[in-house]
């Protein structure tokens, strides 16, 4: 099968639709008053999962292309990247407005303190580059440094699932299982990792 | 002792335990019912899939289990000292925000897997070190002891609290009863262990690795300070399942998970005994487990919680940790000999 311009337009459209429907959902969830006794914690945990598998999606598009011969699947890559950033500002947003309430001196003790959320600060900040570049112009004028830029991606398939390891009180399996598969993800890349660490 | 035995009633009357004659699932089509389940080849499909799954599937059809557990009105007393201080936590949210990884590790799991849990005969045996070991069947939960209500705020060690009206009989006044000896040093706790019931002691992935029966302990002085509370209801009706029905322990000034659930067992031992959380990782979880702002879990803080009260998501509010949360008047002197950084 063929990737036809028009048959792209539907698939992006569906991707569009599986990333966004849970955010209606946890709307939904939300103003029916129905997120469970502590909605907060709910929420911080809907958009940190949300986050994870949209990154997931995200490392599956190229080595997916590849095996299908399918060159044109990578114009989604962007699409769901933005998904991951967005989920992403949605769980930091929930956890410093709604948990610790806008309480910055907390929040810098937090960080400062916790290796986990130092994980996750660091992986929003390399998100936050990712979702900057992204648009056409920057990567133009960018050139070659944009996608070493972009590789930075690895290292954030190894901060996220750490960062959901380390969050956890005993509950290690699912988050065993996210490391394992980004574990995969970025055994796949093997090649590109080793360029990087031998360039430099 | 004699107080407790104007209590005990001349006539037996219906338990408040016991189902009308007419509600009661008869005794064939009960023990069948999971014959009849795997009959339909669902037995083993169901078995390997966690109860989050498994809710996920059944959400689409309506979320809620189809027959709630049954809870019975209480009669108790209302003492004082022991009145609501501050806004209480919704009934709803008490009830539906639980730690109980015996029926699964996510907040919502214990209320929706275990509304079938049966606490119908139960035995609540308290043995060791004691003058005259006793067994406490369902009946006398709710019968042998002048029953209280007692509100207490719930400290979990994941940083949030509920305020909750727990209705339930001292523990001294059980240990007193059963007469400790003098070399008892500590008390044991255990609970059920029925993987039939129970679907996280039957699948690791639901059980949150810990290794079961769930088991907890105090000393014998905390256990004898009046706050120590064998809670038996709560909002004045028997406990529902998921809040550890039909008896639990609930100790205050300690970090939620020692206030152990659904107990059928209590040993006065002359030693230490182990304790669940702390057998899991015990750099992060001790065998005191005060509550104590002073001292962060090594993975978060403990100087604050989210206090779960009214309203839904923009109503969260925070509030600072007391020490041994707030009941350090009538606790404290248990530790004044104690290193509270070394002995967390």
């Amino acid at each position: 099968m063929k990737l036809t311009p028009k048959r792209l337009g539907w698939l992006k459209f569906t991707l569009h639709v599986l990333c966004f429907s849970p955010i209606a959902y946890l709307v939904y969830l939300v103003l029916t008053d129905s997120a469970g006794g502590d909605p907060v914690q709910y929420l911080i945990h809907f958009t940190g999962m949300g986050g994870l598998n949209t990154l997931v999606a995200t490392l599956l598009v190229s080595p997916l292309a590849k095996w299908l011969k399918m060159g044109a699947l990578l114009q989604t890559r962007r699409l769901l990247g933005l998904y991951v950033f967005a989920y992403a500002c949605l769980h930091i947003g929930a956890f410093i407005s709604l948990d610790l309430l806008f309480e910055w001196t907390l929040l810098f003790e937090e960080v400062i303190k916790r290796p986990y959320i130092l994980l996750g600060a660091s992986g929003f900040i390399i998100l936050c580059l990712l979702a900057v570049t992204s648009f056409k112009q920057v990567k133009t004028a960018m050139g070659k440094r944009w996608l070493s830029l972009h590789r930075s991606i690895y290292l954030l398939a190894l901060l996220v699932p750490i960062h959901f390891y380390w969050s956890v009180k005993s509950e290690i399996i699912e988050p065993s299982i996210y490391v394992a598969i980004f574990a995969g993800l970025l055994w796949l890349r093997k090649k590109q990792i080793k360029q990087i660490l031998l360039r430099r | 002792m004699a107080n407790n035995k104007a209590f005990t009633r001349g006539i037996r009357q219906q338990s408040q335990w016991q189902l009308p004659d007419n509600q009661v699932t008869p005794e064939a089509v009960f023990k069948d019912r999971r014959n009849i389940i795997k009959t339909l080849g669902l037995g083993a499909l169901g078995a390997s899939i966690p109860g989050q799954v498994q809710a996920g599937i059944f959400d689409l059809f309506g979320d809620k289990p189809a027959t709630p557990f049954l809870t019975h009105p209480l009669k108790f007393a209302k003492p004082e000292q022991y009145q609501p201080t501050q806004a209480l936590t919704p009934e709803s949210k008490v009830t539906r925000h639980n730690n109980f990884y015996e029926f699964g590790t996510s907040k919502s799991d214990p209320f929706e897997n275990a509304q079938d849990f049966s606490v119908n005969p139960w035995a609540l045996r308290i043995e060791g070190l004691v003058d005259n070991p006793l067994t406490l069947d369902a009946d006398d939960l709710a019968n042998m002891f002048a029953l209280e209500e007692r509100t207490y705020r719930l400290r979990c060690v994941e940083a949030w609290s509920m305020v909750v009206p727990w209705v339930g009989f001292s523990l001294a006044s059980l240990l007193k009863k059963v007469g400790v000896k003098s070399q008892a040093t500590h008390v044991a706790f255990e609970t059920l262990f029925d993987p039939e019931q129970m679907p996280g002691q039957r699948n690791r992935l639901m059980g949150g690795g810990i290794h079961y029966p769930y088991v907890e302990g105090l000393t014998i002085a905390e256990a004898m300070n009046e706050l120590s509370l064998m809670a038996v209801g709560l909002y004045g009706k028997t406990l529902p399942p998921q809040n550890g029905a039909p008896v639990r322990l609930v100790v205050p000034w300690k970090y939620g998970f020692k206030s152990i659930k659904s107990v059928v067992r209590i040993r006065v031992m002359d030693k230490q005994p182990p304790t669940s959380w702390n057998q899991l990782a015990p750099h992060e979880y001790g065998f005191y487990a005060n509550v104590n702002p002073g001292v962060d879990h090594p993975r978060w803080s403990q100087a604050t919680e989210r206090s779960i009260g009214e309203g839904g998501l923009f109503s969260a509010k925070r509030i600072k940790t007391l020490p041994f949360n707030g009941y350090g008047e009538q606790v404290a002197d248990l530790y004044a000999s104690l290193d509270l950084r070394r002995f967390y």
